[in-house]
């Protein structure tokens, strides 16, 4: 017993000496490739001083990005909310042909890089595109204007929403929907009083993710702007004009709004997760 | 409200959910759907709830066209198996909700919602639980709030699936004999599935046993076990033994045996298939010359009652008889001991000389004959 019980002590603080290494080791991953890259935007973005950092959040140019995001954002979440409760419901509640199908295509836009679908939009309705020459004729400009920025982020965005609440609802059966039709409620009864509550916080969830790629997308967004200032730049794409432009002060200070925006999105998700979690559980067991 | 069931049938795929059923249900009866899981009775019980809808037959209640009638506007009350209670709702306003989604024309005013809520949670015994949510209630509680919530449209005709499946095993005996005492004062017809035999012949008015999506047989309780109409029944209800026998000249010719009957008239020869009930196995300890010979295995007494295990070589099988636990011990029976078994009736199932299937129509029952004095011996 005597004899022993120094060699468990070893053994106890070698266990606790590995915890600890690991432990640190994680920590400083985390300070060396997250931490330190978002206090860099804030110390770069105030380098010369609080004026310049408030003159280039609010340069017209800036200005015109920001609500063009707000705007972009603004019309391709509802969009994307809206179908990804349709689609995720007749995932969940019907059985029908292709459905494996229809699975597979709404992931596409996590397995697509999303320079390849913005440039499919400059292929299709750009000036040499396919259906270029009929837009012209009508005058519609879709490429190298907002509205190709809004199709662009509604694809890259897709998979947001409908990807949150197929596996709960999946989880949560129809049995209640089928209980309150048989109650004698209607469709949409059924929908705002049964369904829609039973998902509120993953859908706000998704939503919320959604919300948070559509303001911050680059890559297909990029292809189709055209980066005209002042009209087609969106806020990532402005950061990095300001950079090209060797104004780096400039550009720090608006990529802080978006991690300012990056910050709120993960304080508000944090806050469901721990208030709603259990109902959120669903969806464990994925990742994307 | 008489339910007329007339020949309905539905596919899945590739299996028969239903086929060919058909069945009538009287006002204010209390009816079970009973059988192993697959054989059609959740199946029908959502047709007539109308979540479900049958490739072909009929649904008639009092000469209405049900399947016209979408399951919005049947009127019916359902009670889901794990209940189904709305989760972000209070007991209150689930019991609530089918007045709250009537059209306007016929909504009730909120004071007298109130007023039927409370009146209905008092009889479900829940009142004081109005405010409470579906997770803070016990099994037993939620599955009167879901009685209540079905009960709340005034509907004529109840429906339960499963209803005591997911409690206790004493909840369960006292809540179906509440439940049937609140069927009986509300004038409900009720039709309830289950798996477990011992609800249904408790509970039921009529039993409606089903196996593969067809209706083995209805009939009361007591006819249900007493008589059994088909093998599945002999062998889903109650414990049998089933037999292996012959029928020679209107004799029956069991393993070393041949039993006098005037039943057997009129059959063919041929082999066929008997089952006779534990219960209905007589046993002498002085050897008879009517009857098998048998080794007594095993003496199980549990309670009341005592399973006897009987090794009957003339047979090459083992039997198991019952008696009474009482009687067991007063004629000391013991295993190891050497009996004498007769049969006091079995059930005869001629067995089709082509397919070799037990014929259901030329089903008889047999009391074999035995000579006075044997009779005499062992009671």
């Amino acid at each position: 017993m005597e004899a022993a019980l120094p060699l468990q002590r070893s053994r106890f603080t070698a266990r606790r000496l590995v915890h600890a290494l690991l432990i640190l080791a994680a920590l400083a991953f985390l300070a060396v490739f997250l931490l330190l890259p978002l206090a860099a935007v804030f110390v770069e973005a105030l380098r010369k001083g609080l004026g310049t950092y408030v003159a280039a959040v609010v340069h017209p140019e800036a200005i015109a990005a920001i609500k063009l995001t707000l705007l972009v954002a603004a019309i391709a979440v509802p969009l994307n909310t809206v179908f990804g409760v349709a689609a995720a419901w007749a995932m969940t509640r019907f059985d029908f042909r292709g459905k494996a199908v229809l699975g597979a295509i709404i992931d596409l836009p996590f397995s697509v890089s999303p320079v390849v679908s913005g440039l499919i939009y400059v292929l299709l309705f750009g000036a040499q595109g396919w259906f270029g020459p009929w837009l012209q004729e009508h005058d519609i400009k879709l490429i190298f204007a907002v509205p190709g920025l809004v199709l662009a982020t509604i694809f890259v965005t897709l998979p947001f929403v409908a990807r949150e609440l197929i596996p709960l609802m999946q989880s949560q059966g129809s049995d209640e929907e089928e209980a309150a039709r048989v109650l004698g409620a209607s469709g949409w009864q059924i929908f705002f009083r049964v369904t829609l509550p039973n998902i509120r916080w993953a859908l706000l969830y998704g939503v919320l993710l959604c919300n948070a790629r559509a303001m911050g997308e680059f890559g297909a967004v990029s292809v189709v702007s055209g980066h005209i200032r002042g009209l087609t730049n969106t806020l990532p794409l402005h950061v990095e004009i300001l950079y090209n432009d060797y104004n780096y002060a400039g550009a720090f200070a608006v990529a802080s709004l978006l991690a300012f925006l990056a910050l709120v999105t993960l304080g508000l998700k944090t806050f469901l997760e721990w208030r709603y979690g259990t109902e959120l559980a669903a969806r464990a067991g994925r990742g994307h | 409200m008489t339910l007329a069931i007339n020949r309905l049938s539905r596919r899945f795929a590739d299996f028969r959910a239903l086929d060919d059923v058909s069945l009538s249900i009287a006002p204010g009866e209390f009816i079970a759907l009973l059988g192993p899981s697959g054989s059609g009775k959740t199946t029908l019980l959502r047709i007539l709830a109308g979540l479900d809808f049958p490739d072909a037959g009929a649904l008639d209640q009092d000469g209405r066209d049900l399947l016209r009638v979408s399951a919005r506007d049947r009127g019916v009350g359902l009670v889901f198996q794990h209940y189904a209670l709305f989760r972000h709702m209070t007991v209150f306003e689930n019991v609530a909700f089918g007045l709250r989604v009537r059209k306007r024309a016929r909504r009730p005013s909120k004071a007298e919602i109130a007023d039927r809520v409370d009146k209905l949670l008092k009889r479900v015994q829940l009142d004081g639980m109005a405010q409470r949510y579906p997770s803070q209630l016990s099994g037993g509680q939620r599955q009167r709030v879901a009685l209540a919530r079905a009960l709340a449209i005034e509907p004529e005709l109840l429906l339960l699936d499963e209803p005591f499946g997911a409690l206790d095993a004493q909840v369960r005996v006292a809540l179906r004999r509440w439940l049937r005492h609140l069927h009986e004062e509300m004038g409900l017809t009720t039709v309830f599935v289950t798996h477990d035999q011992e609800e249904a012949l408790e509970l039921a008015d009529r039993v409606v046993v089903m196996n593969r999506g067809r209706i083995e047989q209805v009939g009361t309780p007591d006819e249900i076990y007493q008589q059994p109409a088909t093998p599945f029944v002999f062998e889903f209800i109650g414990k049998s033994n089933k037999v292996p026998v012959r029928i020679h000249g209107g004799r029956l010719q069991a393993g070393d045996q041949r039993f006098e009957a005037d039943a057997l008239e009129g059959l063919a020869d041929g082999s066929a298939v008997a089952y006779v009930r534990p219960e209905h196995l007589a046993l002498s300890t002085t050897p008879l010359e009517n009857g098998w010979k048998a080794t007594l295995r095993h003496v199980y007494l549990s309670g009341s009652v005592a399973h006897l295990e009987l090794e009957v070589p003339g047979l090459g099988q083992t039997l198991e008889a019952e008696l009474g636990g009482e009687e067991a011990q007063r004629r000391s029976l013991q295993s190891g001991m050497h009996v004498t078994v007769q049969p006091r009736h079995l059930t005869v199932f001629p067995l089709d000389g082509k397919s070799g299937e037990p014929d259901l129509a030329r089903r008889r029952v047999v009391h074999p004959r035995y000579g006075q004095a044997a009779l005499a011996r062992w009671r």
